[in-house]
């Protein structure tokens, strides 16, 4: 989702752009209850949009997972799309005449000249994006409710966990969570130097 | 043969200015362009190319189509069979020499051959394997090129390819472009201010000047350049023996393009070695 919108805002002399833009980044200044209330207004049947899911679509999503992930989505796109779009404006725009001249398509100099020419943007988007889902809470709780078994996530696990004093439980899972967390970046970070060092070797 | 009008709006430091060129291309002909920044000479070339779409006009290349504002026709330049060489020489940094070469070369028949022929014959075989970082500025520029020629293209254009290098490096590459000239006969468009570098290589020079044509013509040697000589041999591989008017000086210079000069021919030389180097590179 993040990686065409970010082509697309890289590439554009719209005049609609900064209005684009504006929306994508909104998430980072409103409070992610506010998102979170306004997208559990968009998905119920009170609205022409939510009806539309709802009967014309069959997707009821708030109080589901597929809700979940839309607001996670929505909440996360300018971490993905701001480093994105930022890596595509990095590259000179010679590197895709030079593979326009040489016929090949949008599609393939995208795939085999500019994305392989961005991993940092695109490592930097894809460890913000995951850190920031991880963490994310307001939407979810909003969206989602806490329903057991299908709509909890980690984080509200364990806020209920504490709220109910079971400190124990909740401190089993804070520590998964950080562990997972610390390790997945450990590991892109790594991936990333290494990278690095062969390019330049 | 390339027939071209071609129109668009410049902004220049000058304020705005129209970029206005009529031009008419025999096939194989290599034609430099020059003037001063602000001309439209790369806008020029970007027309070409079809990395800019022109205000109005036409452009054919031999007997196809490529623009024309009447008919609203415009071929995107994926389709347009050329080879564009640019300032920055925007080789993919992604990429090995070899495999920048066998990109540009995917689809064409015999790739792989083809993609040896241009390394061995642009001296970059043993560079092959090497990431465009790890090269010179010289290095790079022949990579460019080589890969431009790997899509066999009919028409090619250079953007400045030499103005970044400095003097050995560029007495090399402008004999690799002489020989891919000999070699492929390609139409070629160069731009360049070097009145030196264009007497030496172009058949014809267009001046632009905001936007405009100046002068078309053959070449002006640069005042004081020119030395007599008589052709004493024939050498193998193109090159001729000249004895140098007024002395007993022989010089060994590659023949001119398009002509073959007997012993006992006078010529006009421009010798072009400008200082001695410290060390022998």
């Amino acid at each position: 989702m993040g990686l065409p919108l970010a082509y697309a805002l890289a590439r554009s002399r719209s005049r609609l752009r900064p209005l684009i833009e504006a929306v994508v980044s909104l998430p980072l200044v409103l409070p992610p209850t506010v998102i979170g209330f306004y997208l559990l207004l968009a998905f119920s049947d009170s609205t022409a949009l939510g009806r539309f899911l709802i009967g014309r679509l069959g997707m009821s999503l708030n109080f589901t997972f597929g809700g979940i992930l839309i607001g996670s989505l929505v909440y996360s796109l300018p971490f993905m799309v701001q480093p994105l779009q930022a890596g595509f404006q990095q590259l000179p725009r010679s590197l895709t005449e030079a593979a326009y001249t040489l016929g090949k398509s949008r599609l393939t100099t995208l795939w085999r000249v500019l994305l392989p020419n961005m991993k940092p943007a695109l490592l930097n988007g894809i460890v913000l994006t995951f850190a920031h889902t991880l963490g994310e809470f307001g939407v979810v709780l909003m969206i989602g409710g806490s329903l057991p078994g299908r709509t909890r996530v980690a984080s509200i696990a364990i806020y209920d966990e504490v709220q109910s004093l079971h400190y124990a439980q909740a401190n089993a899972y804070a520590f998964t969570l950080l562990a997972v967390a610390f390790v997945i970046l450990v590991a892109l970070y790594w991936f990333t130097k290494k990278d690095a060092a062969r390019r330049l070797a | 043969m390339i027939d071209f009008h071609l129109t668009k709006a410049l902004h220049t430091a000058a304020g705005p200015r129209k970029l206005d060129v009529r031009l008419t291309l025999a096939p194989g002909e290599l034609l430099a362009i020059s003037g001063p920044s602000g001309a439209g000479k790369t806008t020029l070339l970007r027309l070409l190319a079809g990395l800019s779409r022109p205000d109005s006009g036409f452009l054919q290349v031999d007997g196809q189509e490529w623009y024309s504002h009447e008919r609203k026709h415009w071929l995107p330049p994926q389709r347009r069979p050329l080879g564009f060489v640019f300032q920055d020489y925007a080789l993919f940094p992604n990429m090995t020499v070899r495999e920048n070469l066998a990109f540009a070369a995917a689809g064409q028949p015999n790739p792989r051959q083809l993609e040896a022929g241009l390394l061995s014959l642009l001296e970059l075989t043993e560079l092959a394997e090497r990431r465009p970082v790890a090269l010179s500025g010289g290095q790079q520029q022949r990579v460019a090129l080589a890969r431009a020629l790997a899509r066999r293209p009919r028409l090619l254009l250079l953007d400045e390819p030499l103005a970044a290098l400095d003097g050995p490096s560029r007495q090399r590459l402008q004999q690799a472009l002489a020989d891919i000239h000999r070699e492929f006969n390609l139409t070629t468009l160069l731009i360049s201010h070097d009145p030196a570098e264009i007497a030496r290589l172009a058949h014809r020079v267009v001046e632009l000047d905001l936007g405009r044509v100046r002068r078309v013509g053959a070449p002006e040697p640069p005042a004081g350049a020119l030395v007599q000589g008589r052709v004493e041999a024939v050498l193998p591989g193109g090159l001729l023996r000249v004895r140098l008017a007024g002395s007993t000086a022989l010089v060994e210079v590659p023949a001119p393009v398009g002509s073959t000069p007997v012993p006992g021919d006078e010529l006009a030389l421009m010798l072009a070695v400008v200082s001695v180097p410290q060390l022998a590179c």
